[in-house]
């Protein structure tokens, strides 16, 4: 089974824990402060960094991934150190991807050429809508015309680079977003992830909606078509989901977060980051401190600031194995799926579904078809453990 | 043993609310019945239940002795009785074991429907009463009017209504003092041979069965030998005492005196509320004349959800029943549901209230299907059935007629409603049977089919009338009326435990709001499912749930999944909850839910 969980890679995943702004529907670990220490930053990830690589020992390493928060605050100086630390730590891959999350502020395009040069290789950026008015609504920093003139610095210096939109927003019509996808699609990328709005407890908008203060939010059967036409025009455009969000072209997917849905290795550095860990045939699920002051002290001085650290069952990883994995077109690989959950699928659930065309089977693998992906949740509910509540 | 001319026997009616327990813990207090610091908030209120609902449902009685202003010691023994009309029966019996009444009134609110229907019982029970006006420490209070009102409303003389505040203690002594000098001594005779009245009974889990008895005649003690004159059983006494309110053992009780006994008696339904308790040598030669037993009116039928929890639900209903006569039950089987039972109560107040002891003390999950009353179904072949569960409807070619319940209803309503209260019983089949006022209340008298009023009748006059109207009501007999039994079908089939019986000229209305209501009860399944409501074979309303079309999560990434797990998990526990029909699946709650109507 050792072999099995490592099998899918192992990425590193940096957590930088501050933003500008605090967007309202964001419930990300991100925090708005007004002077952030970055050489204290540097030298807590940095000391983090070292004692959790002691810890697991050596590995090859795939990918690297700053995500926040807003990645592109931190200075390029902060980030070419933790890559440095990271690539001695770990054996990098040869190929081993480097991905940074950007927001598109003229401001953060500044620092781009820097992230190049530290060892960053793909960048993702956070554009969300492409017209100012719903830039607005959604609270951003950043106007359209800013969002293109940094994705275009990006392109000049990143052999990849992707970028996100959020769509199914308030008032937004069908047609309105089929026309905003097709302009995204002609800015040439090969690369986009592409969410509907989620309203989280805890945000601006969850307060709102949940006193009946948020209109304009379309009804499940309009997302539910909004949905199904993204599926269809990015197909066209070259650009097919290879994930439920997440749309490349064949061989340009993000391989950090495909780890993440594959169920490989990764290990969180900085606040609230979370792990994976396996090693002598069991895995370990591990969650870091989520307030940046609470995780600052305890590594400075302990080197750690673990919130939450446990061993998963095998039936734990086979449900986590199976929410990750089907979430990709490939789906599932059944004889892995099996050997977590000790026994196979129920064969009645699965016709069931498959007669359904919510479901798609082969020998070796199981997958949610074009049709079952956007109700994911209610197959999962169907194929996951039944467990004592 | 107390003389007879040192005892007053009482009871405390009033409508919910207006209160009789605040009075009562007063009362209990400032006597030294009970300590400061043994106090409790109503402290004969005893279930759980009773106490999170703010109502009494089982008769307790509780001793004071009280040293009143003559100088002399008396003994005032309280019984307190259940205010809600699901219990009127309780109500009746307990008023035949004291000889007066204190009549509470809330002076900011006045007369109300339950209080003209216990004083009604206090007044056929021959009781002196002594009106109360209760809560005139509130700046609302309008003693005066509402004296007036008893005199108009209920026609007793109010000159002399004792004015408290039960809540601060205003009046209390002036409430003894009253109790003393105007309710009459009990009479009885300690050299006749022993009558004494079977009040109540209930299990205890460590006496066993204890038995509240009111001596008529004659006197009961410890070791002697009694007979229950309608059963014939013969128990030696193993026990005799008082509530103060704990049980305290006494050597004897003597006429005029309220107290309990127990004798190895087994359970509760081996005793008979209203029977006479005499010597089983040189006993009584008639007994007390007797009262009839409670029948129940309300059927349902309640299943576990989880089918495998059958025994434990046939348990924890029989351990119930030992202790409540008045409620009844049979093994049934449903096509859809499988096992449970026929329960059959008082009211709907005394089923959930039973449905809630058996979800909560014995931790079962239930279904609780529509509530039937008992229809007279007259055959073509000149038999009758009396059918409580629509599933026994005989085929239509064999049914006469059907005859149904009727009630008539009291209700207290301000003026400003009284047009919404009308067109509920209106639309409810109800027949105006009369209509005054008292002040700016009206009182509208209904004679209303039971099975409009047993759902959620309560509810909806609640809610037209905000909470200002008070109900009552009472059993008149059976009327013949075009009756039909409505099928739901989910996905194409029947599901048994939604059937209901209706009058054929509203059941198009029901089934459409049946169908529109499980639409919105039956979550979205990943196929489309059709809910239809039929009568005999021909389809009366339809809906359809349309296939879910959407439940993912955008995004889930490398932290997201120990959260995303937990939601998913509890969704799927979620579903344990509810009960499969084919392959719908139909959460608990609906069953009961689909019947109300939000017209
Ligand atoms: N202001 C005021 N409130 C009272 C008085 N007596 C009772 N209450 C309140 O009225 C409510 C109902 O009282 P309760 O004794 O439970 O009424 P019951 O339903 O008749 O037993 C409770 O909230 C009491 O605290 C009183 O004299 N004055
Ligand atoms: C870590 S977040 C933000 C990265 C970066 N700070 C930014 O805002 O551009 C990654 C992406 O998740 C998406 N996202 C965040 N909250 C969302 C929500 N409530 N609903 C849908 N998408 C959301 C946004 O598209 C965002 O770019
Ligand atoms: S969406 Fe991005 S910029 Fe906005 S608060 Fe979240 S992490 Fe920060
Ligand atoms: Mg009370």
């Amino acid at each position: 089974m050792a072999e099995d969980l490592q099998a899918a890679g192992f990425g590193l995943y940096v957590h930088w824990p501050f933003c500008q702004a605090k967007c309202p529907y964001c419930d990300f670990n991100s925090h708005v402060s007004a002077t952030v220490d970055q050489s204290r930053w540097q030298a807590a990830l940095l000391r983090n960094l070292e004692v959790e690589a002691a810890r697991i020992g050596p590995r090859r390493l795939d990918t690297i991934f700053f995500g926040g928060g807003t990645p592109s605050l931190m200075d390029p100086a902060l980030v070419g150190a933790v890559i440095d630390a990271a690539t001695s730590h770990f054996a990098p891959a040869e190929d081993i991807e480097i991905t940074l999350e950007a927001n598109p502020t003229s401001v953060e395009a500044g620092r781009f050429r820097g992230y190049a040069a530290a060892g960053v290789n793909r960048i993702s950026m956070g554009v969300q809508a492409l017209n100012d008015a719903d830039l607005k609504a959604l609270g951003r920093l950043h106007s359209a015309a800013e969002a293109r003139a940094a994705f275009d610095i990006a392109r000049g210096l990143f052999d990849r680079v992707s970028f996100d939109l959020i769509y199914a927003r308030q008032n937004q019509t069908r047609d309105a977003w089929r026309t905003e996808l097709g302009e995204a699609l002609t800015m040439a990328v090969d690369h986009l992830s592409l969410y509907q709005l989620t309203i989280e407890d805890g945000t601006r908008f969850g307060d709102l909606h949940a006193r009946g203060r948020l209109r304009g939010l379309p009804p499940d059967t309009l997302s539910a078509d909004m949905y199904h036409d993204t599926q269809d025009i990015c197909a066209a455009a070259g650009l097919p989901a290879y994930e439920v969000s997440n749309h490349a072209r064949p061989g340009a997917e993000s391989r950090h977060n495909l780890i993440y849905w594959r169920y490989g290795d990764y290990l969180g550095i900085g606040p609230g980051a979370h792990g994976r860990l396996s090693a002598g045939g069991t895995r370990r699920a591990e969650a870091a401190l989520r307030a940046p002051g609470a995780w600052l002290d305890a590594v400075e001085s302990t080197g750690r600031a673990v919130a939450d650290e446990m061993e998963l069952s095998p039936e734990d990883c086979a449900d986590e194995y199976l929410m990750m994995a089907m979430r990709l077109r490939e789906g599932v690989e059944l004889d892995r799926l099996d050997a977590l959950r000790g026994a196979p699928l129920d064969d009645r659930v699965l016709r069931d579904l498959e007669e359904m065309g919510f479901i798609g089977r082969s020998n070796a693998r199981l997958w949610a078809t074009d049709t079952g992906r956007p109700v994911l949740n209610a197959i999962l509910r169907e194929l996951m453990l039944d467990r004592v509540a | 043993m107390t003389e007879l001319s040192q005892i007053r026997n009482f009871s405390i009616v009033a409508h919910i609310d207006h209160g009789k327990s605040t009075l009562a813990d007063r009362l209990i207090q400032s006597t030294g019945t009970v300590q400061d610091r043994e106090m409790k908030e109503q402290l004969l209120d005893s279930m759980d239940i009773e106490r999170e609902r703010g109502i009494t449902i089982k008769a307790q009685t509780v001793r004071i002795d009280y040293r009143a202003a003559d100088g002399q010691d008396y003994v005032l023994n309280l019984i307190d009785t259940p205010g809600h009309v699901d219990f009127a029966y309780e109500v009746s019996r307990s008023m035949k074991a004291v000889e007066g009444s204190l009549l509470v009134v809330d002076a900011s609110q006045g007369v109300e429907a339950q209080t003209l229907a216990n004083v009604y019982q206090a007044i056929e029970a021959d009781h002196e009463i002594v009106p109360v006006l209760n809560k005139i420490d509130l700046p609302a209070a309008e003693p005066e009017r509402v004296k007036e009102q008893i005199e108009d409303v209920i026609g007793i003389d109010a000159s002399d209504a004792v004015e408290i505040s039960a809540k601060t203690g205003l009046g209390i002594g002036d409430v003894l003092e009253a109790i003393v000098t105007r309710l009459p001594a009990p009479k009885g005779n300690a050299d006749a041979p022993l009558k004494a009245m079977l009040v109540d009974s209930w299990y205890d889990a460590y006496l066993g069965v204890v038995v509240l008895v009111r001596v008529m005649d004659g006197v009961l003690k410890k070791s002697d030998r009694i007979r229950m004159m309608q059963t014939g059983a013969v128990y030696p006494v193993d026990r005799v005492g008082v509530f103060k309110p704990g049980m305290l053992p006494v050597d004897r009780l003597g006429p005029g005196e309220l107290g309990f006994l127990t004798a190895s008696i087994k359970q509760v339904r081996d005793t008979r509320v209203g029977d006479t308790i005499t010597h089983e040598k040189k006993g009584a030669e008639t007994p007390l004349p007797g009262f009839q037993p409670a029948q129940p009116v309300v059927f349902c039928g309640l299943f576990p959800v989880d089918s495998a929890e059958f025994e434990d639900l046939r348990d924890a209903i029989e351990k119930l029943a030992l202790n409540d006569a008045s409620f009844s039950y049979e093994m049934e089987t449903s096509a859809a549901l499988g096992f449970g039972f026929r329960c059959g109560f008082l009211g709907l107040l005394h089923l959930e209230v039973i449905r809630d002891r058996l979800e909560r003390e014995y931790g079962i999950d239930l279904i609780t299907t529509a509530p039937s009353v008992i229809y007279h179904v007259y055959k073509t072949d000149g038999t009758m059935i009396e059918m409580h569960n629509p599933a026994d409807m005989p085929e239509a070619v064999h049914v006469d007629r059907i005859e149904e319940p009727r009630i008539k209803a009291t209700i207290l309503v301000p003026d400003d409603y009284l047009g919404d209260v009308l067109k509920l019983c209106q639309d409810r089949r109800g027949i105006q049977l009369d209509l005054t006022y008292a002040g700016s209340r009206a009182m509208v008298v209904y004679d209303l089919p039971l099975n409009e009023v047993v759902f959620d009748f309560y509810d909806r006059l609640k809610s037209v009338t905000k909470g200002y109207a008070s109900f009552d009501y009472q059993m008149i007999g059976y009327a013949q009326d075009q009756l039909v039994k409505m099928q739901i079908l989910v996905n194409d089939e029947p599901v048994d435990a939604l059937s209901v019986m209706v009058h054929r000229a509203r059941a198009e209305a029901r089934g459409r709001v049946m169908c529109a209501k499980l639409k919105e009860l039956i979550p979205q399944h990943m196929f489309k499912i059709p809910i239809q409501a039929a009568i005999g074979g021909r389809i009366i309303a339809r809906e359809t749930i349309s296939a879910l079309r959407k439940d993912v999560t955008a995004k889930c990434y490398g932290g997201d999944v120990t959260r995303k797990k937990k939601l998913l998990e509890k969704q799927k526990a979620g579903k344990k909850k509810m009960r499969q029909f084919g392959r719908v699946e139909i959460p608990q709650s609906a069953f009961i839910n689909a019947l109300k109507m939000d017209e």
